[in-house]
């Protein structure tokens, strides 16, 4: 299983973290001090897994942005490498060519397709159709609540007026 | 794209952005924490739409890594909003703060719960996901069986289903127990014919957990795999949308695959030959492609087919064409799979028949542990490792060697003891060995651990051939211009013992040698003077006839150190002074270390317990581990095929470097008189086996009263009094019997330690079942005797050997079992104090002219007289607190544990019948455990247990055992110690050499010496 997602950019700053196993706040700030050490300091044209602790981490760059997704030993490691590429290219649909600022101000947005993507650490769904259709379905949920509240307090203002 | 749709939110993270240093972002952070701090406070006039940027905030500001210590509440409260946007945030922001011990969380559980049995589909695929995400032990309690109700409903959409089944595995990985999986096959079986492939996907995942828990409940599941498998392989009727890069679903096949291989084997004939189909078809039809991406996914599948297949136990032909693959792709430019192919090379040593083949790329090998890549060369250090043996031993160690002087620090402990290993293990002479370790210690000193230069020392002392060629070698190092400490102290060894063999070789004279020696004594620390002053005072000795010059020049630095402020220097000095003007006594005091007993390699010992440390635990390891009587035949061989038998030797020992030289004196006499080597040493090395398994060796130094008990059971486990061992006892490894056994005898019992009843033992012949009813401190078990020939078995005898803490009476054995019947023979089990020993059954029968014979640990172990009993926080923290220290509470790190999740372990304690308290402990990493233990000498007493795990680092914890008597105490560290350390792993028992391993004994082991079900279990 996936015991957690990591993107962090080339200065070391995180953008998302996103822990299926139990870790204590200490804990992470630590883990992503060491991660950062190892995988940003890794010349290009390596291969994607580093070896770290009795687990393995996947990672790949992305322009400025690493992602990376811890793993037990015996995972796959291509699988799990296919699935950061998954959740690239279901980013890269839904921002139109994602770049580093859409995740930093809409980081929220990478939260909302990440837990469409991967649930308890595992793969929930292969389709980008489909995950892109369930977060557009999700952002009008929100944009309909957004217009019925603006439409009750208007009816409020006015039956106050 | 539009900013976050939150104005306030994108303001504050252009604020961050726009800092121009850490110390401003620093402030910016604290101010708007303030901020959010004061606004919470009177959350009345809060409206939905502040407190969700509030919280987003605190989210943000959390990944930058500043402390957020407030405001969960606020984000748990969302969770309960009536609107779909206020809940949405809620769960993921709660999802992404907590982890599952919070305490919040309970507080979130109803409301969650409704949000899953409600009807509002949004909701409930929000809940689903946090469940999923961070659900502990409380939820799974409370939420499984609405869960399990969602997942097969008929009339929930796809999008809530899949969730479901990944919440379902979550819930079941965390609580296997809570979550009621009786009678899952069948609904499994359905879920796999699922059409939507989001569903299927998580399902299989489902399965995966649940089959590798229990695969014979999954039986049903195994042809839908195939099936599945088949589908995806040809790409029939896969939506477009499912396939990935042209590639049907790569992630869905790979997952078949695994789940595949966590059953045994695939009996029917047709299910095998279209999976065999299958498989074939990826191993020839996967091509390198430019697209990186299709060629990962197609690489993914390939190597999971590879698994498999290594899994299934294909015909060598397939296995070959495996080996091939991977031989090309170990070559290949692109990075990952350079390094996958060596890995699963690895892996493929497993299996029998294609070492040879895997031998034809060892030039490749080599060249990839040139690879600029660190995690490429760890992978080729692991295969050159596995894949050597006599005749490949020399190119192997030789370029391991040259690549040390290059190799990053990280590697280079590693390294070191792995080539130390393999040149003592395949030494095609003793001198190239000597050679070796001498270069390994001059190349990297710091990386080579005391116990590699002990083993030099031992080698040399017992080999008499050796000892002017190793004293030559030392004596030319001296001559280099900085060398390491270890080197000084393996010269300074070296040259003591037998540097008086080179007296007449130019630079060698006593005084050369001493000159040289004391030139170094400036630079080292004060754990080598000691060495220093033994090897001047033997040279001293060896001056014959005297040279009053050196005398007085050694005599001088005794005399230095008389007042050194070390008291082991201080005691050496005064007493080689003393000795040494003594004239002719000192002959005999000084006379040469007698040799040392043969005991397994420490290193060897070492190096398993690391292999255990990074034991993967995968599929592929579990075959292994039903691999070990073959594993055990080979290197039962290893002999044969020209490796001196004194490689298989044992633990290293300081020779007398003790302070104590009365003792040495006595210890020398003894042995020399006796003319055996049986008892050399009353103080047991503290070195001992528990030793090495706990990490670093503290070889020097005299041992403690505790290492003394630590000794007693490790003589329980491992010793064998000399006076028995040539006698009594066939080691498993070569019964003199040519009936095979069917799967892993001690695989077999460790699964019967922690379940009552199960198969002891097969072979063609017979098959020993077992059946244990335990109460309190008494204990039945029934053994199931039966004959599966056509014609019967004769002169059968059963003879239970028990420890010395065990009663056992085993009714009547019938001498004949009649053809394919089965007899059953109750036998009767009282334990009368805590003891790990293991009682033994010794049975024997009769099969034509064959005679068979087989030891069996019987499983009638500490565990079996546990009683679980949950205690509440009220009970446990006064009790815990009362026994406050050892020896009543003993504490201690373990090192070299199986890394397993949480969850696994809680399993095991469980079924090890120690029952994890939940909620006890607040840290979620720890687990506490309770149970009462029985015998017939003492009430029932309560022992309390708790464990602390590194989530960081899965291969230690720190354990705390305690329990109102001090026997049992350590008795259940030790236990529990050995469940963790070495569930049992084919590979740390297979090479356990042949013949018994001589073990310094102590008092408490005599004891066990009059013990023979205690010496045969720790045979066996």
């Amino acid at each position: 299983m996936i015991h957690f997602v990591l993107l962090i950019s080339r200065q070391g700053k995180v953008r998302l973290t996103k822990w299926y196993s139990p870790y204590s706040q200490k804990e992470r700030t630590k883990v992503i001090r060491e991660l950062s050490g190892v995988i940003l300091t890794r010349g290009p044209k390596l291969c994607n897994f580093v070896e770290w602790k009795g687990y393995k981490v996947v990672y790949k760059r992305y322009a400025s942005l690493y992602f990376c997704m811890c793993i037990d030993q015996e995972d796959n490691e291509l699988e799990v490498l296919e699935i950061i590429h998954h959740y690239v290219e279901i980013l890269d649909r839904y921002f139109g060519s994602v770049c580093e600022l859409d995740l930093i101000f809409n980081f929220h947005k990478a939260y909302y397709i990440l837990d469409e993507l991967l649930i308890a650490g595992e793969l929930q769904e292969p389709s980008k159709k489909t995950v892109a259709r369930l977060i557009s379905a999700q952002d009008s949920l929100v944009e309909t609540a957004k217009e019925q509240r603006s439409s009750i307090s208007n009816i409020i203002a006015q039956a106050t007026k | 794209m539009a900013l976050s749709g939150m104005r306030g939110l994108s303001v504050f993270i252009s604020d961050v952005r726009n800092c121009q240093n850490k110390e401003q972002e620093r402030l910016r952070v604290d101010k708007e924490l303030g901020n959010i701090r004061t606004r919470f406070k009177n959350e009345k006039g809060l409206s939905p739409y502040e407190k969700k940027k509030y919280v987003w905030k605190m989210l943000y500001i959390y990944m930058l890594g500043y402390d957020v210590d407030f405001g969960h509440m606020e984000a748990v409260s969302l969770i309960s909003a009536p609107k779909y946007p206020e809940k949405q945030v809620g769960y993921i922001v709660t999802s992404s703060l907590l982890n599952e011990n919070h305490d919040f969380l309970r507080l979130a559980i109803n409301t969650v719960r409704n949000d899953i049995i409600g009807r509002n589909e949004t909701f409930q695929c929000l809940a689903l996901t946090m469940v999923g995400n961070i659900g502990g032990r409380d939820f799974s309690e409370s939420l499984a069986p609405d869960v399990q109700k969602l997942l097969i409903s008929s009339s929930c959409r796809p999008l809530v289903r899949k969730k479901a089944a990944l919440c379902l595995l979550r819930l079941f990985r965390k609580n296997p127990d809570v979550v009621n999986v009786d009678g899952w096959a069948d609904r499994m079986a359905q879920l796999l014919d699922e059409r939507d492939l989001g569903v299927l996907t998580s399902s299989m995942s489902l399965l995966v957990s649940l089959v590798s828990n229990n695969h014979e409940a999954y039986w049903s599941c195994l042809p839908k795999c195939v099936k599945t498998l088949e589908r995806l392989a040809r790409n029939q009727d896969i939506p477009q949308e499912y396939t990935y890069y042209g590639i049907p679903s790569p992630w869905l096949q790979v997952k078949t695959m695994r789940a595949l291989q966590y059953f045994p084997t695939i009996e029917d004939p047709n299910t095998r030959r279209s999976l065999f189909e299958v498989l074939q078809r990826i191993l020839m039809g996967t091509d390198v492609v430019k697209n990186v991406n299709k060629n990962n996914a197609s690489h993914a599948v390939l190597f999971e087919a590879l698994a498999l297949v290594m899994h299934l136990d294909a015909e060598k032909e397939m296995m070959s064409q495996c080996v091939a693959l991977l031989g090309k792709f170990i070559a290949v430019r692109e990075p990952n799979i350079r390094y996958l192919g060596l890995e699963n090379m690895t892996r493929m040593l497993l299996v029998t028949d294609v070492q040879d083949i895997i031998k034809r790329h060892q030039a490749q090998i080599i060249t990839s542990l040139k690879d600029p890549d660190i995690s490429i060369r760890r992978r080729a250090l692991d295969l050159l490792y596995g894949m050597c043996d006599v005749t490949n031993a020399k190119d192997i160690v030789e370029e391991l060697l040259q690549y040390l002087s290059t190799a990053e620090f990280a590697m280079r402990e590693e390294l070191s003891l792995k080539a130390a290993i393999l040149a003592e293990k395949f030494a095609p002479d003793l001198s190239w060995y000597v050679d070796v370790i001498l270069q390994l210690i001059d190349k990297a000193g710091d990386f080579v651990s005391d116990d590699i230069w002990f083993r030099v020392v031992q080698f040399v002392t017992n080999n008499e051939d050796l000892q002017p060629y190793a004293a030559a070698k030392a004596r030319d190092y001296l001559d280099k211009p900085a060398i390491h400490e270890t080197m000084v102290k393996v010269s300074a060894y070296l040259l003591g013992e037998f540097g008086h063999l080179l007296a007449r070789r130019p630079g060698c004279s006593p005084k050369e040698l001493f000159s040289i020696l004391h030139e170094k004594l400036p630079t080292v620390s004060s754990s080598t003077i000691p060495i220093l002053l033994s090897t001047y005072a033997k040279i001293l000795m060896h001056t014959q006839p005297p040279d009053p010059e050196l005398q007085n020049q050694i005599w001088g630095i005794f005399n230095k150190y008389e007042s050194c402020i070390d008291a082991e220097i201080q005691q050496r000095a005064v007493e080689y002074f003393a000795l040494s003007r003594k004239g002719a006594a000192l002959v005999d005091i000084l006379a040469e270390m007698p040799k040392f007993p043969e005991r397994q390699s420490a290193l060897i010992k070492k190096a398993e317990d690391t292999e255990v440390d990074t034991a993967e635990q995968s599929a592929i390891k579990l075959r292994a581990q039903q691999q070990t009587s073959s594993a055990l035949v080979v290197t039962d061989q290893r002999p044969a095929n020209g490796t001196p038998s004194s490689t298989q030797l044992g633990l290293v020992k300081v020779p007398s470097m003790s302070s104590n030289v009365d003792q040495s004196l006595a210890e020398q006499g003894l042995s020399h008189e006796n003319g055996t080597l049986s008892i050399v040493d009353p103080q047991p090395p503290s070195a001992d086996l528990l030793g090495d398994l706990l990490g670093p060796l503290a070889i020097e130094g005299p041992p403690s009263s505790d290492v003394q008990s630590q000794q007693n059971i490790v003589s329980g486990l491992e010793d064998v009094p000399n006076a028995v061992e040539a006698t009594a006892i066939v080691p498993v490894g070569e019964q003199t019997n040519s009936v095979q056994p069917i799967g892993n005898i001690a695989e077999r019992f460790h699964a019967l330690c922690l379940k009552d009843s199960g198969i002891l033992y097969e072979d063609p012949h017979i098959q020993i079942g077992i059946k244990g009813e335990w109460r309190a401190h008494q204990g039945r078990l029934v053994l199931f005797l039966g004959n599966k020939n056509t014609s019967p078995l004769v002169s059968v005898q059963a003879i239970i050997l028990p420890p010395s803490h065990l009663k056992m009476e085993l009714s009547l054995v019938p001498e004949t079992i009649p053809p394919r019947a089965q007899v059953q023979c109750p036998l009767e089990v009282m334990n009368l104090r805590p003891s790990r020993d293991v009682a033994v059954l010794d049975f024997s029968y009769k099969f034509g002219n064959n005679m068979a014979n087989v030891k069996l640990r019987l499983p009638a172990v500490l565990n079996k007289f546990l009683q679980p009993i949950p205690v509440s926080a009220e009970e446990f923290f006064p009790q815990w607190r009362s026994l406050s220290g050892p020896p009543l509470k003993l504490q201690e790190v373990v090192r070299g544990v199986r890394p397993m999740p949480l969850m696994d372990m809680a399993n095991l304690f469980n079924s090890l019948r120690l029952m994890v308290c939940p909620g006890l402990d607040p840290n979620a990493n720890n687990l506490v455990a309770s149970t009462t233990f029985y015998s017939e000498s003492t009430q029932p007493m309560l022992c309390l247990v708790r464990i602390e795990t590194d989530p960081a680092d899965r291969t230690q914890l720190r354990m705390t055992v305690a329990s109102g008597d001090p026997t049992l105490t350590f008795e259940l560290k030790e236990f529990i110690k050995e469940q963790l350390v070495s569930i049992p792993t084919a590979a740390s028992y297979a090479p356990m050499p042949a013949p018994p391993v001589p073990q310094p004994t102590t008092p408490p082991a005599a004891a066990a010496l009059t013990d023979p079900g205690a010496m045969l279990a720790g045979l066996l």
